[in-house]
Formats: structure tokens, C-alpha cells, sequence
């Protein structure tokens, strides 16, 4: 289970790149795992490798510190493409905690908001500063809905209040389906 | 609307099938659970679900409503009855065996290396007419929209929810938007159906149907066999859309009828009185709407790294219009200003979820009878399901394929996503009947051009990319 997600300050990192698709996030050939585990190391794989599976030098994703740096910052589209859940995972496990861009694709941002990474979408002159600013301190708040842009504008995002809820919680939403079996036999019969 | 303001609102397809598979509806604290009438499983996306079942001691809820299939990691290449089938790696050869103990263990029928109905998780359900009209079907695939094509809800869902489902038979969901596409008037002969995806994907963006579930209309769609449809809705989510749906009419139920998971008798007669139901009222409202002129659809090529950068095969790839737009022609190292048609090509791939079944091999056939794959190109056919590849071995399909001096495969993904071992090398350009030419989704480095069966089959032949409609006239033998 994620850890439960309240407020955030972490700076950010910057891809200036629209339409990320999962295939970018993690490659379809290492998706013949049976685990959710150890994905953090394939994250933009491509990106940060070369064809003999040496870390390439000059990509900052590879010197990157997830101590500091917890937030992705990307452009327009992110996560589009396939549904692989292993997009989210591979990400959380890198160390990112949270992802802003000014449009996520649907089935990544439910996908990580059940794996506690939280998609914010932000408006476009947010997202603008911020693409234009990287490597800068922010703060996530949840609760509030807010970011905080340090010496930029402060922000409000929409989540969807139930992955809001799990989100703080840390938890996955089975607990709350299982717990509708009445509501379900009913349906059924 | 309505003068009375009495009569009941107008709804939408989707409208119908979201409400009658309410289990409990959405409020502002929660979404809503909607009940899931079939889930197809596949060997990828399910192992993790299985896995949090087993560790919260939890069952699937229903067996009965859950079929699942390999097809993502299976190798397409020959092996004899009785031996270990070629899988690339071990993981894929581990990936399969763990989907083979979870649906043996849980009592859910899977169509394994024995089964006559193995194949593409999207061939398969259709096929076996478990896909019908009103359902709601998951899918841990983005694909599952393909689904659609018969008056299906159909949702591409994560693994967390293949969770979900498999132990409480439910989906949570807000209500999304709705889209209508109306494809009007005739199309050129020669078009198919992925050319009209291909043509409305650039129309509308890789992000034109985000938060939506489309619906697709007018006189190209009805006219439209099924392979075709399922065509036009496989591709929804390269618009970005949750769904992708066409009402089902005569040309759905004469499909349908007699296959193995359908009703038969006087059941079907009962059964054909409600699927006609599920169809748009008119006046029903949709959220966005657009229509696409039929008659300009030219044969569709991609130039770029994501699907919705579709052109005439013959236009010139356009200017650059941003970042990513440069990015992509860089890679695929294409010019502005030159057309898609004349580039060299290394390899042909036929197959994947978009275009695998009966019709497109025919489509493809026609091309290559009585011709031979240009010297240096490699044309991999691979059909969409076991049933399939029988049929065409039926018609002689295969015949002409290999001695066209193609590849003809066993079923599954294959290089649609090249998880199986079959890939292209990097720099290579790929005429692909796929879904996705992502950077790298056909191996690392490999440029992949989205096109119908008609166009890659003449691109294998031509070793270029070029109009198919110059080889639409039968070779003289
Ligand atoms: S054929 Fe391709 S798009 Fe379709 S289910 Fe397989 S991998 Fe996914």
C-alpha cells in the first residue's frame, strides 16, 4: 500500500515535453513482470539508457534525487496511451510523489491516484511558470487543494474527492466495494 | 425541450447502458458502482490483481462472467504439440504459467494454448459472442473499447481494478462525458475503416475525446461491416476517450447469431427485441459533437509519434507546429513538405486488435496475390485468434501470404507491442496495421507508420510506402 499523502514541499523536476505516453514511462517489453515491485528502475527507460542497458551520462533523469525532488512536472497529455498500471507504479517506485501537467490522459490519472501518486492538473498559467521555472520549491496540500509556488502563484486543483479520500488514507478503494456486497446481490438477483 | 415537458428526457446509448448497470449511483463523495457483465482477462495486467485478492483472502465474485485468454507475452512462431511454446524470455514464459494457476484456481475459463478460441483478447470476446449488445465489459486494456462496436459499454481499467472486479463484479466510475462522431456520406472504394479512425483521430486530436465515451454515427459508420467497426472503436482511446460505442442494427444481430456464447431459439428472438433498444433517442444530448465528410477520406497514413498525426498517404508531412511536432519528425526522420509515400520500408506487420480478423486478411490478400514482398522487406501476418488464422487457412489466405513471401504467424500481439520477441530493430520503419506508433512501442528505436491491411500490404510488396490504390487491380499471373 502507499504511504498516505498529505502535504508536500519537494521541488520540482521539468520535462518539456507534451503526449508522454506510458510506452515512454515504462517500455511494453518489461511488462512481463508478475510483481508491482523494484519498477522504479525502468522508468523512462529508454530515455535513460542506451541499447547495452548502460546509464546514459548526460540525462539529468539519471542524477536525479527523489529526496529532494518528489514532483514531475510534464506538459500537456501526460500518461496517455495504455491503461498498464505499471506507469504509476514504476514512477512511484522512482521516488516521485506527485505529477503536474496541464492535462492528464483519464486512465493514468485513476490509475495513480489508487498507487499514491497525485495527478494535478494546473491551469494554464500555472503550469506555465512552472515549466518555465524548473528545479523550484513548492507545496502540495491535499486537504486544501492547493499548490504553493514559492515565489510564483499559488494554485487550486480538482481531484475527484473519492481519490482524494484514498489518497490521504493510503489506501486502495476495495475496502469500500466489498463492503457493498448487499448492493451488489440485489443487483444480481 | 419538449413542449409537454412530460415526456421522459431523451437519452443517449451510453446514457442507457450507464443507468441500467447502476448498482449504486455516484454522489458527490463517491463515484459510481456500476455492475460489469463480462471481464476478459489477459496474462499482463492481471497478475497483480490476483495477487491482492489472495493476500486479502478474497474470492472471485463470479467465474461465470469472467473469460480470459494469452495473448500480450505468447510467441507467434510454430511449435509441436506437447513442447514448451518459444517464449522470448523466462518472465514471459512465468507470466503466462501464473495466469494459467490464478484462472485454474479460481474456476474461470481460459482460452489457453489448447483452446480453438485463443487469441487477442479483443478477437476473442466477439468472436465467441460474448461481447453482446448492453453489456458493460472491462478490460485490463485500453483497447477494451473495441468492445463497443456492438452496443457495448466497454472500459479499458487498470490492474487495481481488474482487482475490483474480479472479487465485487463492480466498476467505480463518475459518469463521463459524451461524444458524438457522425461519419456522413460515402467513402472512396478502397477506404477502410482505419483509414476513417486514422482520419478522425487527426481531426480531432490525441486528446479530442478525453473524459468521453463516443459515440459514432452516421451513414460511413452504418455502412461499415463489423471487423470495421471494431476497428473504428478499437482506436477510441487515441483520442484520448474512456469508451467508444456504435448502436447495434441488422448487420450487429447477423453476426452475432449462432455463436457459441449467444442465445439460440426463441431466446434470441427475445434477445434481438432488446439489444434494438439500446440505440440514441432522438434529440438525446451528447456533450460535444462532430461531423466528418466521408468522401474526403483518403488512405491514411501516420508521419509522426502519436496517433492523431494521420495525413493523405500522398500529402506532404506537414511544418513542424511545435516542440513535439519536431520531436517526432526528427525521430522518424521525415521531412516537412515531402509525402509519407515513397519511404523506404524494412518491415510490414499485419495484425494487432485493429485490424486481425477475416476481413482485413482479405484486404490484405487482395493486395499481395499473385505478387512478392519487395527484396529486404519483412512481412509478418499475424491473425488476431486460432479461429481466425483458420478461416483464412479456409480461404487460402495463408497461401497467398507465404508465397508472397510473407510470414504467416500464429496468433497473438505480436509486434503490436513487441513484448513476445517479435520487434523491429532500431531506425527500422514499420508500416503497422496497429494502434500506437509511441516511440519505441515497436522495439527501441523502431519508427512504426499506423496504415489500413490494404496500405501495408502494398508497402510490402513496394518496399516504399505508397497508395494502395495503385495495386488495387489483381496481378496478371
Ligand atoms: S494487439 Fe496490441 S493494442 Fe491490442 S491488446 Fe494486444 S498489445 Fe494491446
Amino acid at each position: 500500500m502507499p504511504e498516505q499523502f498529505n502535504t508536500l514541499t519537494s521541488r520540482t523536476f521539468v520535462i518539456d515535453q507534451e503526449d508522454i505516453d506510458t510506452d515512454q514511462i515504462i517500455p511494453a517489453r518489461f511488462l512481463t513482470t508478475t510483481t508491482r515491485d523494484g519498477l522504479g528502475k525502468l522508468a523512462f527507460h529508454d530515455w535513460r539508457y542506451d541499447s547495452n542497458g548502460k546509464p546514459l551520462e548526460n540525462v539529468s533523469l539519471n542524477s536525479l534525487d527523489t529526496g529532494t525532488h518528489q514532483v514531475l512536472v510534464a506538459g500537456r497529455n501526460f500518461g496517455c496511451g495504455s491503461s498498464r498500471e505499471h506507469a504509476p507504479w514504476a514512477l512511484y517506485d522512482f521516488g516521485f510523489r506527485a505529477v503536474i501537467a496541464s492535462e492528464i490522459a483519464d486512465i493514468f490519472r485513476s490509475n495513480s491516484a489508487k498507487n499514491g501518486l497525485v495527478p494535478i492538473v494546473a491551469p494554464p498559467e500555472a503550469h506555465d511558470w512552472l515549466m518555465a521555472h524548473p528545479d523550484v520549491e513548492i507545496e502540495i496540500d491535499l486537504a486544501d487543494q492547493r499548490v504553493d509556488l514559492g515565489n510564483g502563484p499559488s494554485f487550486h486543483f480538482e481531484i475527484e474527492p473519492f481519490a482524494k479520500h484514498c489518497l490521504m488514507e493510503g489506501t486502495d478503494p476495495l475496502g469500500y466495494l466489498t463492503a457493498q456486497s448487499d448492493a451488489i446481490t440485489a443487483y444480481e438477483t | 425541450m419538449s413542449p409537454e415537458g412530460s415526456r421522459p428526457a431523451p437519452r443517449s446509448l451510453f446514457e442507457k447502458l450507464w443507468d441500467r448497470h447502476l448498482v449504486k449511483a455516484e454522489t458527490p463523495e463517491t463515484p459510481a458502482m456500476l455492475y460489469i457483465d463480462l471481464h476478459l482477462v489477459h496474462e499482463v495486467t492481471s497478475p497483480q490483481a490476483f495477487s491482492v485478492l489472495a493476500e486479502r483472502g478474497l474470492k472471485v465474485r463470479r467465474p461465470d462472467r469472467t473469460l480470459a485468454t494469452i495473448d500480450h507475452s505468447t510467441p507467434t512462431l510454430d511449435f509441436a504439440p506437447g513442447e514448451t511454446p518459444p517464449y522470448a524470455t523466462e518472465a514471459a514464459r512465468h507470466q503466462v504459467e501464473t495466469l494459467q494457476a490464478n484462472t485454474k484456481a479460481q474456476g474461470i475459463t481460459l482460452h489457453g494454448w489448447d483452446s480453438p478460441h485463443r487469441g487477442v483478447v479483443h478477437v476473442i470476446g466477439p468472436e465467441l459472442g460474448a461481447t453482446q449488445p448492453g453489456m458493460t465489459i472491462v478490460c485490463g486494456d485500453s483497447h477494451t473499447a473495441t468492445h463497443g462496436a456492438f452496443g457495448a459499454l466497454a472500459f479499458g481499467i487498470g490492474t487495481t481494478e481488474v482487482g475490483h472486479v474480479l472479487a465485487t463484479q463492480c466498476l467505480l466510475q463518475r459518469k463521463p462525458k459524451s461524444m458524438r462522431i457522425n461519419v456522413e456520406g460515402e467513402t472512396a472504394p478502397g477506404i477502410s475503416a482505419k483509414d476513417i479512425i486514422l482520419a478522425i483521430i487527426a481531426e480531432i486530436g490525441v486528446d479530442g475525446g478525453t473524459g468521453c465515451v463516443i459515440e459514432y454515427a452516421g451513414s460511413a459508420i452504418k455502412a461499415l461491416d463489423m471487423d470495421g467497426r471494431m476497428t473504428v472503436c478499437n482506436m477510441s482511446i487515441e483520442a484520448g476517450a474512456r469508451a467508444g460505442m456504435i448502436a447495434a442494427d441488422e448487420t450487429t444481430f447477423a453476426w452475432l447469431k449462432g455463436r457459441e456464447r449467444v442465445p439460440s431459439g426463441a431466446d434470441w428472438d427475445k434477445a434481438v427485441e432488446a439489444w434494438s433498444n439500446y440505440r440514441s433517442d432522438p434529440g438525446a444530448h451528447f456533450d460535444k459533437e462532430v461531423t466528418i465528410d466521408a468522401s474526403a477520406i483518403q488512405p491514411m497514413v501516420t508521419w509522426g509519434t502519436a496517433p492523431d498525426t494521420g495525413i493523405a498517404v500522398d500529402a506532404p508531412v506537414p511544418d513542424a507546429r511545435s516542440a513535439s511536432h519536431a520531436k517526432a519528425l526528427n525521430y522518424m526522420k521525415f521531412e516537412a513538405g515531402m509525402p509519407v509515400s515513397g519511404q523506404k520500408v524494412d518491415q510490414v506487420f499485419i495484425g494487432s486488435c485493429t485490424n486481425s480478423r477475416i476481413t482485413d486478411l482479405r484486404a490484405a490478400a487482395a493486395i499481395m496475390s499473385g505478387r512478392q514482398v519487395a527484396p529486404g522487406v519483412r512481412a509478418l501476418v499475424v491473425p488476431g485468434s486460432v479461429a481466425v488464422r483458420a478461416q483464412a487457412e479456409a480461404e487460402g489466405l495463408d497461401r497467398i501470404f507465404i508465397e508472397a513471401g510473407a510470414e504467416w504467424r500464429q496468433p497473438g500481439c505480436s509486434m503490436c507491442i513487441a513484448m513476445n520477441g517479435d520487434k523491429g530493430e532500431p531506425g527500422q520503419l514499420i508500416v503497422s496495421t496497429s494502434n500506437r506508433n509511441f516511440e519505441g512501442r515497436q522495439g527501441p528505436g523502431a519508427r512504426t507508420v499506423l496504415a489500413s491491411p490494404a496500405t501495408a500490404a502494398a508497402a510490402a510488396i513496394a518496399g516504399h510506402v505508397i497508395n494502395p490504390a495503385t495495386l488495387m487491380e489483381p496481378a496478371h499471373a
